[in-house]
């Protein structure tokens, strides 16, 4: 997406309105655009307000799973004589998605505030914003953005001089997925290596340090200042299609399209407009084949699937496939579907923290058996062991990484079989030569 | 223990009942029925990786890893439903995809989890057609040896080495497929406790160097025993090969050593093996020391002792019921008795409370003390001008011969014989620790039973039949047919032993009467990382 942005004119631009501005990365900058009022607001609010309006709201987490955002607020207990703890997952790794890195390149700010708001919510004195380690540039700004509340009062032992302390640290990981996975991200902010902890106990009864803890996805705390400025209501008529589904959502487009990037629409907004007028429709001369809607470990859809789908949580599983990360990977004729699953089988096999037995030796199973029908060795027998691993990964480990390489595997050979038996029978795919425009 | 809730659930069609926070996994072993595992060990925190002991759990919508689901009330558990055996079909089928299946070559064939299940519950053959993943063996230094190739990942090892050991020395390298055990910079497997990763390890990754291509597990007899190698009196069980000892590996005792014994003691065997032996009863005649028949060599040690005052050099490696009969002999003519023991450095496992390779290198001090035997430096210091010396397994090691020559006559009673016994009127072969039953007392007054591993040599006799046969030779009632025998006459004459049987004492043991209140030894934590 180049900049200076300009938003498709049916975007609803409410988390992504100040992208390209690269003035609304400082604070004078962000507070000339309302920013911080929301905070302050919150600061003058009780906890259990600010829970109630954005459970109101019907906000949903947006790091994948959409788990209603207020409850999970609702279950750190105050008065526990236990300190809490905010966790902000911007470790963003799967595949396809890149959402959370334009919020924080473009406004660093905003996450200080949706951090400070979320910790004051829960109780927590401090927030913890574990980033990806990759994200060089997104780290910058919010060094600079936490380094400026600070000296601004913002933020510290004495919040906006309410006498309140909200603490923010900004945690580098060191550039694996499997940190994504909150657990591990808890593991892994506390200096041990990145495995995924057997639930339960859940975070909010022992989290970081043990100690009770909530963890929200990036845009999910950005949310929460929108919605405590315009009220939960606001936020809940965000919606086209199923009242469950409210607010607004950041797509990040990616493969081929015309117009890949990053775009803001209300949930249940049609997955077919989107693609072909938000995004500009396939490059020159070729067809959509597939798409995959919410980065690399949902279900693939056929083109007939998402055609029909409306974007929303459940607009999506209807559709065959899950709202996710909201990491949008198109796939057109032009793309041999056996090489795209295997190249994700590898992502998942390479990224598998290695515990769990059906995860470790399943991924890299999993990896050699598609490669080797990709390169035309293998046989139709393969098809149904690639399933029953599939099976075996599937729910029986701690975390879902095993699951999330069996989908695409699965989901692939269901709806793309004639291509795998192309292969397996010989015939090599002929992809659409066609000129790019 | 605090009044726990009890909870009631059903496994596999049983009732069970059991205090609120146990695990299905160890409910299920109360019920008799073992759930396949491989990462979990009770004594160590759960980790919950392996996924080998998945079971279904009736309402959950997904399997459950029963060593890290406790029970609930009503639950209904199903450990060989189609959907669990299935699970671990599955598990067993990627544990072997890049497992070497080298068993033939593998120490650990035989006794080997992987083995045990595969055949189990495991698949026929395997679907696998790839390459598989290749690492060299590396020696992790002490007695360990580390085969990647066979290694399933269960971390154990680790966990040992971490939570119990509390010297992080393991660890998992690598991620993915390509994981494997590492070892941390500058560090190697030689803490005194580091050897009982290779009992952990549930397949033959990890290995002893001494027990290396010495045998295979079918061909060994096992027996229970105590490790007679210092005061701590681990729970053992002796292994032998051919009438060799061949290993020692600890035999879980919750109010001893929990799971595991210190690598001294178990590499410490060989003693027990002595090929230069008394193997026969000798008196001494004019040309020196002439072997006999038992009756004559009996009748010529009573001669020697009878009415005289006798000097006990005891070997604090004796069983109590020896000792015991031993204090006999001492009463019969006013004498006494001492013994000394070798000490080295103390060397705790911190994970376990009250668990150490002790300092006082031998099985029985305190039955020793408790017997009426002198702790001492100097062995014969008490040996009076004219007393009989009786050396009763005691080495005489680094003893001069001027210092024997002041008893007035030696018999010696043990297993080698002493060079600086070479004026001995008699000997009486006895079998060492190894080669006989018997009790010995623990550093906290623990009395435990250990049995006979291997065939005493020659003649041999164990030592509580040749001091029973000997004090009736002089004329005492004591008339022994069984070591337990002799236990409960000790039992009616000590106050310190009274109630105890060898029955009641079982395999576990029993403290003394008067023994120190140990309270019981806290399992480690044992909590989820």
């Amino acid at each position: 997406m180049g900049y200076p942005h300009h938003p498709h004119p049916r975007e609803t631009t409410v988390l992504s309105k100040h992208f390209g501005e690269a003035d609304a990365r400082t604070l004078d900058g962000w507070k000339k655009r309302g920013g911080y009022k929301a905070l302050e607001k919150a600061l003058g609010m009780q906890p259990v307000d600010i829970v109630n309006v954005v459970k109101e709201s019907g906000l949903r987490g947006r790091g994948g799973a959409g788990f209603p955002t207020g409850l999970k607020w609702s279950f750190m207990k105050p008065g526990d004589g236990k300190p809490h703890y905010l966790c902000c997952n911007a470790d963003e790794s799967e595949p396809g998605t890149f959402k959370d890195r334009e919020l924080m390149r473009w406004t660093p700010h905003a996450l200080v505030e949706g951090c400070a708001i979320g910790a004051y919510a829960i109780g927590a004195e401090t927030a913890y914003v574990y980033i990806r380690g990759e994200f060089t540039e997104p780290l910058h700004w919010m060094e600079q953005a936490v380094k400026e509340a600070y000296a601004a009062g913002i933020i510290g032992k004495n919040a906006m001089g309410t006498g309140k302390r909200i603490d923010v640290h900004v945690h580098r990981g060191a550039g694996a997925y499997i940190c994504g996975e909150e657990t591990a991200l808890m593991e892994s902010l506390e200096g041990r290596r990145g495995n995924p902890r057997i639930k339960p106990p859940f975070p909010a009864v022992s989290g970081v340090f043990g100690k009770p803890t909530t963890i929200n996805n990036v845009e999910t705390l950005i949310a929460a200042a929108p919605i405590l400025m315009n009220g939960g209501d606001w936020y809940k008529k965000m919606s086209l299609s199923n009242p469950k589904s409210t607010g607004t959502k950041l797509f990040s487009v990616c493969g081929n399209v015309q117009r890949p990037g990053t775009y803001e629409v209300v949930m249940g907004f049609p997955f077919k407009e989107f693609l072909y007028d938000l995004c500009g429709g396939p490059l020159h001369g070729r067809k959509f084949k597939a798409v995959i809607p919410g980065g690399a470990s949902v279900p693939i859809q056929t083109m007939e699937e998402a055609e029909g789908t409306l974007m929303d949580y459940e607009g999506f599983v209807a559709g065959g496939s899950m709202l996710g990360s909201g990491g949008v990977i198109v796939i057109d004729d032009a793309q041999p579907m056996v090489t795209v699953i295997a190249r994700l089988a590898r992502f998942f096999a390479h990224e598998s923290c290695g515990q769990c037995t059906q995860c470790r030796e399943g991924t890299a199973w999993t990896t050699k058996i598609v490669e080797r029908i990709r390169d035309g060795e293998g046989t139709i027998e393969d098809l149904d062991t690639l399933l029953d691993i599939a099976e075996q990964m599937t729910g029986k480990t701690i975390c879902v990484l095993s699951d999330s390489c069996a989908v695409p595997v699965v989901s692939g050979i269901k709806k793309f079989r004639g291509e795998f038996e192309a292969l397996i029978q010989g015939r090599r795919f002929h992809p659409v030569t066609a000129a790019v425009a | 223990m605090v009044d726990a809730k009890i909870v009631n659930l059903t496994i596999e069609g049983r009732s069970v009942s059991v205090p609120e926070g146990t695990t299905i996994l160890e409910a299920a072993k109360t019920a008799g029925i073992l759930i396949p595992h491989y990462c979990y060990h009770p004594g160590l925190p759960i980790a919950g990786v392996c996924r080998m002991c998945l079971v279904e759990v009736e309402k959950a919508p997904k399997l459950a890893p029963s060593c890290a689901t406790t029970v609930a009330e009503g639950q209904v558990v199903r450990v060989h439903s189609e959907k669990s055996l299935d699970a671990r079909k599955g598990v067993l089928e990627m544990l072997l995809i890049n497992h070497p299946l080298d068993c033939p070559i593998c120490d650990q064939s035989g006794e080997c989890e992987l083995q045990d299940y595969t055949y189990q519950e495991g698949r026929n053959d395997s679907r696998y057609r790839e390459p598989k993943r290749f690492n060299p063996a590396e020696d992790f230094g002490g007695d360990v040896i580390y085969v990647p190739n066979r290694c399933i990942l269960c971390t154990r090892c680790v966990r040992f080495m971490d939570d119990v050991a509390h010297e992080p020395t393991l660890n998992v390298s690598e991620r993915g497929d390509r994981a494997l055990i590492g070892k941390f910079e500058g560090k190697d497997m030689t803490h005194p406790w580091a050897a009982n990763v290779v009992d952990l390890c549930p397949v033959g990754a990890l290995l002893s160097k001494d027990f290396l291509n010495k045998a295979r597990a079918w061909e060994l007899d096992r027996t229970a025993s105590i490790c007679p190698n210092c005061t701590q009196g681990c729970n053992v069980i002796m292994e032998t090969r051919e009438n060799q000892v061949v290993r020692m590996r600890p035999r879980p005792n919750e109010n001893v050593n929990a799971f595991f014994m210190c690598d001294w003691g178990r590499l410490n065997y060989r003693w027990m093996n002595e090929k230069s032996r008394a193997e026969h009863p000798m008196v001494r005649g004019k040309n020196g020391l002439v072997a006999t028949n038992w009756e004559a060599a009996i009748s010529a040690a009573a001669r020697v002792l009878n009415g005289k005052k006798a000097f006990i050099a005891a070997s604090p490696m004796l069983s109590n019921e020896s000792l015991f009969l031993l204090t006999q002999l001492m009463q019969a003519g006013g004498g006494s008795g001492t013994f000394r023991v070798t000490e080295g450095e103390e060397a705790p496992l911190p994970g376990v409370e009250d668990l150490a390779l002790r300092r006082e290198r031998a099985a029985n001090v305190y039955g020793a003390e408790k017997l009426g035997f002198k702790k001492t430096k100097d062995l014969l210091g008490g040996l009076g001008q004219g007393d009989v010396l009786v050396i009763a397994g005691e080495d005489l090691a680094g003893i001069d011969a001027s210092a024997v020559a002041r008893a007035g006559d030696v018999i010696v009673i043990s297993s080698v014989l002493p060079e600086a016994a070479g004026k001995a009127s008699v000997v009486l072969p006895i079998a060492n620790f190894s080669e006989e039953e018997g009790t010995v007392t623990n550093l906290r007054g623990r009395v435990q039973r250990f049995t006979q591993a291997r065939q005493a040599p020659g003649e041999t006799r164990p030592s509580w039949l040749v001091l029973g046969d000997l004090l009736g030779a002089m004329g005492k009632q004591a008339n022994f047919f069984l070591p337990s025998e002799v236990f409960a006459k000790l039992a009616t004459s000590n106050p310190s032993f009274a109630g105890l049987s060898y029955d009641s004492l079982g395999f576990r043991g029993l403290p003394l009467v008067d023994a120190p209140p140990t309270g019981p030894k806290a399992p480690i934590a044992v909590a989820a990382r």
